[in-house]
């Protein structure tokens, strides 16, 4: 019988655990709190125990949002993360969250380089009723789909999804993507400004079943690969809006409310206007919807996002040998220098 | 049967006004005063003047809840006193302003009835908040409306604490009633939710055009939820919360919370229980709002109101 490729990956060392890069979404704030005390409280001796297989960095990314419990200052940290809004000079009217995406860059980055986190884990809440998404710019990082297999198993009563967004490296502009490995962790529905227990707990348990999954992963444990959901992100639809306000015109219908990930088929209701009308779903394809109804969005344009679901192969995998990871270094560094 | 309770005359109400964004992030109610200031058709009834009105411009053009401070707490004495000039914030500049247009509080020159318009990240569904447990005129309407809503509920919540009690915008009027529909996270706009509080606002109006043209609406009784306290998060020496609303009571709004019974739960999981004598019945659990002010829900106690008979005077 044939056997099937292990794909040997490198040893995840270093991890960053992060909250409030938007500061209202509160399950990740007082999540990484806990974790901060948590991790003051426990004894030097314990920590080295852990065989310093893996270092945990715990983060909150922005304080000043955090303070005033709104999602930004200035403009949206989590779009600051392109190459090109992190190599800019940094000027008397650079915005707040642009610098401190420079100063989290040097922190858990340089993105793209030999030194950036091995894997970033985002915290983030939404009002839509997306369950627990990981969203990522990748559908072949396997370490980011195994992680997601793993928390689909051990988290067997909230539906448990993986979003993938087709952005290049040099377009991704979100905080995981500062990472070698990175996603952000979505948890909902929750309001924003608002820490609901269940949610809260969903989201501890994540983050828990994430880190005890790198913690295997580097102690050498096999995992067997197989097959999974892949959600790729198509396009987004905007509300309807006036022409002359720009206010909108419709609410999301209430047979679309809540119903994000089950199919919407051309056809389907989309929007219902405030005198009663009902308009429709005009693509020709049917697709996923999810981040229906998100409050941030509203500003952004968007009332919801349209996906295709396709059924990916993903590989076993295990940790690198020490021997592999050093000729894995010396590629990576000539790749860096080309 | 008990002794004949006389008919209270109320004057007529002419003049009414609908208030949406009061605060700016509670969209239902933006959404509905856009709507009927551009076309009133709906709000529209014989013999009532009514007119929808933004409070609070400012914060709905930023989609936040107040821009200075909260415009529902701003109707204060001192406030509406204060000699208008540039150091004043904003809300209470504009809760002068609106003194003036709808009011003075207190003048017979003041608007009959305003209808505030709120929505709250709880799990309220429809609830009509009273400031007064003597207004015969709104225990009217409201019972009006609950009938009219039936088999759908519409709870009542009422507000007459001393201490508790605070300056609401629609205090301007003679007879003020709150609209609180919920649950609705801040910013967003839900269809049902919207739905609700216009059908609401449609047996209101058709209440008062009935009172005006005359006819009499018998003795009844209001089931009501009367304020009795403000119960915050547990929190640590610094002001930090230490707990969540317990996972039992969360979206649990109007159910009795009896003594022993879960009331929050820490971040690290333990469960912190209610150590009150009596049944309390919670409500506004977990408002997104309610943050900054110390509450993690508000304790009620249920009372059974008795509204006289009314007719237009």
């Amino acid at each position: 019988m044939e056997v099937e490729e292990v794909e040997r990956l490198p040893r995840l060392s270093r991890v960053a655990v992060c909250g409030g890069t938007h500061g209202n979404e509160l399950s990740g704030v007082y999540l990484v709190r806990e974790l901060l005390k948590v991790k003051k409280k426990k004894k030097k001796e314990e920590e080295d125990e852990d065989g310093g297989a893996m270092s945990v960095l715990l983060v909150l990314s922005n304080p000043r949002a955090m303070q005033q419990c709104l999602r930004y200052i200035d403009t949206d940290l989590n779009r600051c993360f392109t190459h090109a809004c992190l190599i800019g000079p940094t000027l008397d009217k650079t915005p707040y969250e642009m610098r401190r995406a420079r100063e989290l860059n040097a922190m858990l980055g340089p993105k793209g380089s030999a030194g950036a986190m091995d894997l970033i884990c985002d915290l983030h809440n939404t009002t839509a009723n997306m369950g627990l998404s990981l969203i990522t710019y990748s559908d072949h990082d396997w370490i980011c789909m195994h992680i997601f297999r793993h928390l689909q198993r051990q988290i067997p009563d909230t539906p448990v999804r993986y979003i993938h967004y087709d952005v290049t490296s040099k377009e991704s502009y979100s905080l995981d993507s500062v990472g070698k490995h990175g996603f952000a962790m979505e948890v909902g529905p929750q309001p924003h400004g608002v820490v609901r227990s269940n949610i809260y707990t969903t989201m501890k348990s994540g983050v828990q079943y994430m880190l005890d999954w790198v913690h295997f992963f580097n102690s050498g444990v096999i995992f067997d690969g197989g097959f999974m959901d892949v959600f790729t992100v198509v396009k987004h639809i905007d509300y309807p809006r006036d022409g002359e306000t720009h206010n909108i015109t419709a609410a999301i219908h209430p047979q679309l409310q809540d119903r994000d990930f089950c199919l919407l088929r051309p056809g389907d209701p989309l929007f219902q206007t405030f005198s009663g009308e009902t308009l429709r779903y005009t693509g020709s394809e049917p697709l996923y919807p999810f981040f229906i109804n998100e409050s941030a969005y509203y500003e952004k344009g968007i009332a919801l996002c349209l996906a295709r679901k396709r059924r990916v192969k993903i590989p076993s995998v295990r940790v690198q040998t020490e021997e592999e990871e050093r000729q894995n270094e010396q590629r990576y560094t000539s790749e860096e220098e080309e | 049967m008990s002794s004949f309770s006389s008919c209270q005359s109320v004057r007529e109400a002419r003049r009414v006004a609908i208030f949406g964004g009061t605060h700016g992030n509670e969209l239902s109610g933006v959404t509905l005063v856009h709507l009927w200031m551009k076309n009133g058709t709906e709000i529209q009834r014989r013999g009532v003047e009514t007119r929808p009105f933004i409070t609070n411009p400012r914060a709905v053009e930023k989609c936040s809840r107040y821009v200075d401070t909260d415009l529902n707490r701003a109707f204060t004495p001192e406030n509406l006193s204060a000699p208008a000039d540039g150091q004043l914030p904003y809300e209470v500049l504009r809760a002068q302003e609106i003194n003036r247009m709808f009011g003075p509080k207190g003048s017979p020159d003041a608007y009959d009835v305003i209808f505030d318009l709120h929505n709250t990240t709880s799990n309220m569904g429809c609830t009509l908040i009273l400031e007064s447990s003597k207004d015969h005129f709104n225990l009217q309407m409201i019972n009006y409306i609950q009938k009219a809503l039936a088999p759908a509920s519409c709870l009542v919540l009422l507000n007459e604490h001393p201490l508790l009690k605070y300056s609401t915008a629609r205090s301007v009027a003679k007879h003020p009633v709150g609209l609180e529909v919920g649950p609705q996270p801040q910013g967003v706009l839900r269809s049902n939710i919207f739905e609700s509080m216009r059908e609401i606002l449609k047996h209101a109006l058709d209440f008062i055009e009935l009172f005006n043209e005359g006819v009499e609406f018998p003795p009844c009784s209001v089931p009501v939820f009367r304020v009795s306290e403000r119960v915050d998060y547990p929190r640590d020496a610094n002001g930090n919360i230490m707990a969540m609303v317990h996972p039992n009571l969360q979206d649990c709004d109007w159910e009795p919370l009896n003594p022993g019974d879960p009331m929050f739960q820490t971040f690290d999981g333990k469960t912190i229980r209610y150590q009150g004598s009596g049944t309390i019945y919670p409500t506004f659990i977990n408002e997104a709002a309610y943050y900054e002010k110390q509450q993690a829900f508000v304790a009620t106690r249920r009372e059974t109101l008795s509204a006289n008979a009314v007719r237009k005077a």
